[in-house]
């Protein structure tokens, strides 16, 4: 069975659309079932592998409804198959649920999309900061933060010899 | 780092200590940083600190144009760059839906197996080297030196050459790169063969790799691991045969796996890749297309080389067009995923266009990346003397990890 037929028996014909562009395969599902949806791909339709997580900024896209989107990609490691799975988010509620107990290689890249995009996954067992240090308050990979950043580079706080 | 994670251990384990391994130490090669809690001479945990190289690559991909980027992919995985240079345009042609020409596709194969020698041999010479092997080392790195060769040869630079373009290469290669081609696949394998006699059967490497680090194969999949890490775990995939791009489908080769899933059998998988990938050089190198390297002009996707855009309208039109930022290339309104082997495992980029000649959002899926989240999971229980052995053998480069 394939995953279209399988999801649409498991959470109705409404729950999520499928959309597509050369050879990639997507569908899109509300963050509400998105761990379920996972899950059932995972156990159900093969798909064995988390192969990234991502996110896009959608604020200054022609014709964007939404604000950020979060892409799980999946693979099936026997037969190929690859899977893109989205979920739009708008603020306030930037919250997705933490894939980590299906897949533990989430763990970095959930924490990557938190760092860069302030998208917090619930139930991740340890989230913070990955790339950038800890007291830094913006998520740069958002549009609206600048390109040569907000002056953090020159404010950065040099500790001496003799205070450390 | 939170101090709690600094902290050995609680009240009733006072016997725990913390080693602080890098970010600058010879054996971490590349600037990371490791926090080992340790049980005299045994590792109860590591917690990997990493972000000290980060430079927002990613963010500069939102700025710079398709073919701008291309410096910037270079420095990700700087051991071989031309493999990110492929992917990045393996990406890009697919958003544009570029066909491209059989010798563009050859040369890139080509090129893109070089890398993968380069990145093999330094990989297998760190190991050694930090395992006390340090003849090893020189050997691979005097090949290296001639695979620079042939990529300035190539390309005009030696370490990054930025050589591709959307739809084809900066230059047509000439007759000395394929004479360089032939004598390195020609000489290449004494050295192999020089290597796997220094280490096969070396009682101190074996002793130090074997059932060190060891990863499943199921742990392999839930770890999102890939490359020669996954393959040497007995997962058999790769995407040269998987989903096959550029030439891969003309070439015999065959996909090293392995079962044991330890330190030795990644750089077993490692030293029989290289010698695939030299046939697959063999191959191309004998049967390159005649014809053009890039895409036909008429298309409007590719640059036009700097001959004719000095001897015909028509090119230096398209020449100005591309270079305009508000005119430049027109890809469609949308977003995809494509990936390419790499030599450190799948590396792919997810692009998304807003129709301009600038990417919207330009997502690396990192090897390095993903390969070091599992160092945690390989080391705890081993000695502090395999944390090189194990470093060594997932082949991490931080530029890449960083971004």
């Amino acid at each position: 069975m394939n995953h279209e037929e399988l999801l649409k028996q498991r959470f109705g014909e409404g729950s999520f659309t499928t959309s597509g562009f050369r050879d990639n395969r997507r569908i899109v599902v509300a963050a509400d079932k998105l761990f379920d949806v996972l899950k059932c791909l995972k156990e159900d339709a093969g798909y064995d592998m988390l192969a990234d997580i991502t996110a896009v900024d959608y604020l200054k896209y022609p014709d964007a409804r939404d604000r950020f989107g979060v892409i799980h990609a999946l693979l099936n490691t026997t037969t190929g198959e690859r899977l893109y799975v989205k979920t739009f988010l708008n603020e306030p509620d930037l919250d997705v649920p933490s894939v980590f107990s299906l897949w533990k290689g989430a763990d970095w890249m959930e924490r990557e999309v938190y760092d860069l995009y302030g998208i917090v996954f619930t139930g991740h067992p340890d989230l913070r900061r990955i790339l950038l240090p800890e007291e830094f308050t913006a998520h740069p990979m958002r549009k609206d933060y600048p390109l040569r950043g907000r002056g953090e580079r020159h404010n950065f706080p040099v500790i001496t010899r003799a205070e450390s | 780092m939170p101090l709690e994670l600094l902290q050995a251990g609680t009240a009733d384990q006072e016997y725990l200590w913390t080693l602080n391994f890098g970010p600058q130490h010879p054996a971490t090669h590349t600037t990371l940083r490791l926090v080992l809690t340790l049980d005299g001479e045994k590792i109860v945990k590591a917690v990997p600190d990493i972000g000290y190289l980060h430079s927002g690559f990613e963010k500069l991909g939102e700025d710079l144009d398709f073919n701008q980027y291309v410096t910037i992919v270079d420095r990700m995985n700087y051991i071989s760059p031309i493999a990110n240079e492929i992917a990045w345009h393996h990406a890009v042609e697919k958003l544009m839906g570029i066909e491209l020409t059989p010798r563009c596709r050859y040369l890139r194969t080509i090129l893109a197996e070089l890398a993968r020698i380069s990145d093999h041999l330094l990989c297998v010479g760190a190991a050694a080297l930090d395992l006390g092997a340090f003849t090893a080392f020189l050997y691979g790195f005097y090949q290296r030196e001639l695979l620079y060769d042939i990529y300035e040869t190539a390309a005009g630079q030696r370490f990054h050459p930025s050589s591709t373009r959307v739809g084809g290469l900066l230059f047509d290669v000439n007759d000395v790169f394929v004479k360089k081609v032939r004598d390195f696949v020609k000489n290449f394998p004494k050295t192999h063969a020089d290597i796997v006699r220094l280490l096969n059967r070396n009682r101190i490497f074996i002793e130090r790799t074997q059932g060190i680090g060891v990863l499943s194969k199921e742990e392999a999949i839930n770890l999102s691991c890939t490359g020669p890490i996954a393959r040497a775990s007995g997962v058999v995939r790769d995407l040269r045969k998987d989903e096959p791009y550029l030439a891969y489908k003309d070439f015999e080769f065959k996909v090293i796996c392995a079962r044991a899933g330890d330190c030795l059998a990644r750089y077993l998988v490692r030293m029989d890749e290289m010698l695939q990938s030299l046939g697959i050089i063999h191959q191309a190198i004998e049967n390159l297309p005649a014809g053009p390297v890039n895409v036909d002009v008429e298309g409007k996707d590719v640059l036009p080389d700097q001959q004719s855009i000095y001897r015909s309208i028509e090119s230096l039109i398209q020449h100005f067009e591309l270079h305009m930022p508000n005119r430049q290339w027109q890809p469609p309104v949308d977003e995809v995923y494509a990936a390419t082997e790499s030599p450190n495992g799948e590396l792919g980029f997810y692009v998304v266009s807003d129709g301009s000649g600038v990417a919207y959002r330009a997502r690396t899926r990192p090897p390095s990346f993903i390969h070091f989240a599992i160092f945690p999971y390989l080391i705890v229980g081993h000695q502090i003397s395999d944390v090189v052995a194990v470093l060594g053998s997932l082949n991490i480069i931080a530029a890449e990890l960083d971004r």
